[in-house]
């Protein structure tokens, strides 16, 4: 399949090289390895492969999703995908050969643009793998400037973020973590003051948290700076239409999932690491950063920059190994962010406000519901329900319905906790539908 | 030349939601943005031109040979965009119940049974997002098997390896142990004896290597690395050399990455997203990231409970969509013609070999694997693999990756794939030997290459001086 040449081409094309079969230039590997046999199933020609995949897709059943925890669903202008599907962009590589790749780069260097006016910081890299593992980096990046190992973190991160720390660290390079505790569903001040006594390089504070309340992010970082640590904010993207910035209340670093910028939520990859700092920190950021420069003949121009903090230079000394990132991810995100602009941002956010407002009251009119925590919070909060809330997604799927995210897989104590979130993609039939299956539970 | 997106901005909307109310009717004023994003106003026409225009200014596999070495710039089959497309597909939120997503698992599910097959290597990850994260995975893999051993402290890494590999070894708190390579590219044995022994954790192999070399000394090899008590992990980026031929796990590989974007035909997208999936002998399944798909013969299920597991390496279990394209692709294949990929993949690297001896000789002069390293000639010292590069981009080709491998001068390293025709291998060739007749005539008008597109002679050094990186 694919190939590019003839029978008859290869044929004159062994004879150029002087030998009569392709198995010459296999010489070099071991007989003893060559009788591998590789026993696949028959060969699909383009028509029965898209019929088998489609019939592998109708084996999905999306549902009415009320779903957030870390991927959410949000409406995609049918421009971006219009454009990143363009095989000048989806088919070019890495932008190594600058003057073959100024469409690429010029897009990056939007891209860094963009994601620095909505968080408000002064550098973006051109993309991380995902939100998670964005923040390990930041992490150790804040670990190299203070040269301290040591970290704390909110316990309203998402756990799976946890879990990706974890990873990173355990073992590895040896970075502590401990968590500041959450109080009626916001970070507990006086612990993190308590626990900041020791020195710290970092904290990291999720904001919405993963419980989707709201920190009082500008006392927070007066505190952690105080305590000369560095602030790390975790946040969501789409809250910043309409929330404060991390680069308002001072973060030193701010990351997030970038999915929720006009990628779908895909089972949850690819996603998009939104990595961003001050600018006395650049030298410590991985990953690739594009800057503005001028050709011989005086042209504004774009090139990938400061690639001596990369691998692919430094080797073992990189700031860390990462090589691809997620530029179309990337790229679909500048492009939504375009289409929307300044306005659209704020009014997406406030929709996404309204919506989940509207929800939590609806829910807290039924009997045996109620919302856990009486705190701000943006498109995503926690219910009472009065039975597991893992019946209650089983329950409510057999309606087509994804109740949410049940709170007990990260706490036994909240078996019966529920993180709802709400998008402008919700309608008020959705919504009634939702209340309405609550209710006759 | 574009210009910025901002800098066209004149007031206009493109993308409106009707109907929210204000924030201040739900939250306190003091969690507001007091500021607006300096984002660009414009119509959707104007946007839609903007980027289109971007694109035009890229060189892309569509439009133009790229023979970036290392990087498997093959055709990345149109079909597959439409079927990883599929609303299906891209609807599905990650914590929606296994019964509602049970194609996509199955997927996942029989991809890695094909890999299985494909490699000899047992069981497969799918999480990691990139290859360098597949390397990373790999040797966390590498430390959790050793965790009894707390003096297996180093990876050793020869010098045609991945820059990825050293900067992962290091990642993961281990040592790395540099090893030079012999006359002719490969690992030197005598020198793999001397640092090989009770400190090392593993050793990392690029299979090809970034010299476009098969490691012949490879069985030799794998027995060291075992009496040694270490493990062997294969970067399998060049699997494209040996896919449908070999077998990593019947060369001995216990860990082994491959790069879905690579051989496995999805696209780069100017940079990613990529997938980066891991393999491991048996004895190694256990330690793999949490979210694996089993299937119990009526029900595919994502394991999430494994105290052995390294844990995630990202959230959620995968870049799924490139994971299907990846699964398309290969069920285009069969047992028997699964080889002629690796087959003409090779044949193509030798051509472009033959047919530049006389301008631009292989590094190594030898029969390669799926790329070759090339140089300039000796007798040319003025001659530099930038210049090369760049009027490559004046004649219609991209330019193949340079100054890679490090052990090789003025390396110029030109993987074609087996997706290109012997036509267009010949016009690339032809262009080669014109670029060595202009440097050997007047080597001006290479050294101020390329003066055909759009953007001339780039000033990096003011780039990296005075860093501009956001407007």
């Amino acid at each position: 399949m694919f190939n590019g040449s003839s029978k008859e081409n290869q044929g004159q094309m062994l004879g150029e090289i002087g030998i009569t079969s392709v198995e010459e230039l296999f010489k070099d590997i071991p007989s003893s390895l060559k009788t591998a046999k590789f026993n696949l199933p028959n060969a699909l020609d383009e028509q029965s492969l898209t019929k088998h995949i489609k019939e592998l897709a109708s084996k999905n059943k999306p549902l009415l999703n009320f779903a957030g925890a870390g991927i959410y669903e949000h409406f995609i202008p049918a421009v971006v995908n219009a454009i990143s599907s363009r095989g000048e962009f989806l088919t070019a590589y890495t932008p190594y050969q600058a003057q073959a790749s100024q469409g690429t780069l010029q897009a990056i260097y939007e891209y860094q643009s963009s994601i620095c006016a909505l968080m408000d910081m002064e550098v973006s890299n051109a993309s991380h793998y995902d939100g998670a593992t964005a923040l390990a980096e930041a992490v150790y990046s804040a670990c190299q400037i203070k040269g301290l190992s040591n970290v704390l973190i909110s316990a309203g991160l998402n756990p799976q973020y946890k879990q990706v720390l974890k990873t990173y660290f355990k073992g590895t390079r040896e970075i502590k973590f401990t968590e500041v505790s959450l109080n009626n569903g916001t970070l507990d001040l006086e612990d993190l003051k308590t626990k900041l006594q020791t020195p710290r390089a970092a904290f990291v504070l999720a904001t919405p948290n993963f419980f989707g309340c709201l920190e009082e992010a500008s006392k927070i970082s007066q505190i952690v700076h105080n305590a000369n640590a560095l602030l790390i904010s975790v946040v969501n993207p789409i809250s910043l239409g309409i929330l404060e910035t991390p680069g308002f209340y001072d973060s030193d670093f701010a990351v997030a999932e970038g999915q929720c910028l006009g990628n779908a939520m895909s089972f949850g990859g690819p996603g998009l690491g939104i990595f961003t700092c001050k600018k006395q920190y650049v030298r410590y950021m991985p990953g690739r950063l594009c800057g503005i420069t001028k050709d011989d003949k005086g042209n504004r121009c774009f090139v990938l920059t400061l690639q001596a903090r990369e691998q692919h230079i430094r080797r073992e000394r990189a700031a860390s190994n990462i090589c691809s990132n997620q530029a179309l991810c990337a790229l679909n995100a500048l492009i939504y962010l375009s289409l929307l602009g300044p306005k659209g941002v704020k009014e997406v956010a406030s929709l996404n406000l309204e919506k989940a407002h509207n929800l939590a009251k609806e829910i807290s009119k039924i009997d045996g519901f109620s919302i856990k925590y009486q705190k701000p919070f943006f498109n995503e909060f926690v219910i009472n329900c009065p039975i597991p809330a893992k019946q209650v997604i089983s329950k409510l799927a057999k309606k087509g319905i994804l109740a949410g995210y049940d709170l007990g897989q990260v706490d036994k104590d909240l078996k019966n906790c529920l993180l709802i979130c709400v998008t402008e993609t919700k309608t008020e039939a959705d919504i009634e539908k939702f209340v309405s299956c609550l209710r006759g539970i | 030349m574009e210009k910025l997106i901002i800098e066209k901005s004149n007031g206009a909307r493109a993308v409106v939601f009707n109907g929210a109310k204000t924030p201040e009717t739900f939250l306190d004023k003091k969690y507001l943005r007091k500021n607006s994003p300096k984002l660009p106003e414009l119509s959707e026409l104007d946007i839609v031109r903007h980027f289109t225009n971007l694109s035009r200014l890229n060189f892309c596999l569509d439009t133009h040979f790229y023979p970036l070495g290392s990087c498997t710039m093959k055709y990345n089959p149109k079909s597959y965009d439409v079927l990883c497309s599929l609303e299906n597909f891209t609807s599905i939120h990650p914590l929606t119940p296994a019964d509602y997503t049970q194609g996509t698992l199955e997927i996942i599910y029989n991809f890695e049974k094909l890999l299985k097959e494909i490699t000899g290597l047992n069981a497969w990850t799918l999480q990691p997002a990139a290859g360098a994260h597949g390397e990373f995975t790999g040797a966390l893999i590498a430390r959790a098997y050793h965790a009894k051993d707390k003096n297996r402290t180093e990876i050793i890494v020869p010098d045609t390896a991945h820059g990825t590999n050293p900067a992962t070894a290091a990642m993961c708190g281990f040592k790395v142990v540099n090893i030079k390579s012999n006359a002719r590219g490969r690992v030197d044995l005598e020198e793999l004896k001397k640092v090989l022994g009770p400190k090392t954790a593993m050793v990392m192999l690029t299979l090809p290597n970034t010299a476009g070399l098969f490691e012949y000394d490879i069985l030799e090899i794998s027995k060291l690395v075992h009496a040694a008590g270490a493990l062997l992990y294969m970067d399998g980026a060049n699997l494209n050399a040996l896919i449908g031929l070999v077998k990593p796990a019947d060369m001995g590989v216990d860990i082994m990455h491959i790069n879905l974007h690579k051989t496995f035909a999805a696209p780069h997208g100017g940079g990613g997203p990529g997938a980066g999936g891991v393999g491991v002998r048996e004895e190694l399944k256990d330690l793999l990231p949490l979210g694996r798909v089993s299937f119990d013969g009526k029900k595919y299920s994502l394991e999430i409970k494994n105290k052995k597991s390294i844990g995630q390496v990202k959230s959620f279990w995968g870049n799924v969509a490139i994971i299907i394209r990846a699964y398309a692709y290969l069920r285009q294949f069969d047992g028997k013609t699964l080889g002629e990929i690796a087959k003409n993949a090779v044949l193509n690297a030798n051509y472009i070999r033959v047919k530049l001896k006389d301008y631009f000789p292989a590094f190594f002069d030898e029969v390669c694997m799926h790329e070759c390293v090339f140089t300039t000639p000796k007798d040319m010292p003025s001659l530099k693999a930038l210049y090369v590069a760049k009027r490559l981009l004046d004649l219609g080709f991209h330019a193949p990756t340079i100054y890679f491998p490090l052990i090789v001068p003025q390396a110029l390293m030109v993987e074609p794939t087996e997706t290109e025709s012997k036509q267009t291998l010949d016009a690339f060739t032809r262009a080669m030997k014109q670029i060595f007749e202009e440097a050997k005539k007047d080597i001006s008008i290479l050294e101020h290459a390329p003066h055909k597109t759009e953007i001339g002679v780039i000033d990096e050094v003011l780039a990296a001086r005075e860093p501009n990186l956001k407007w």
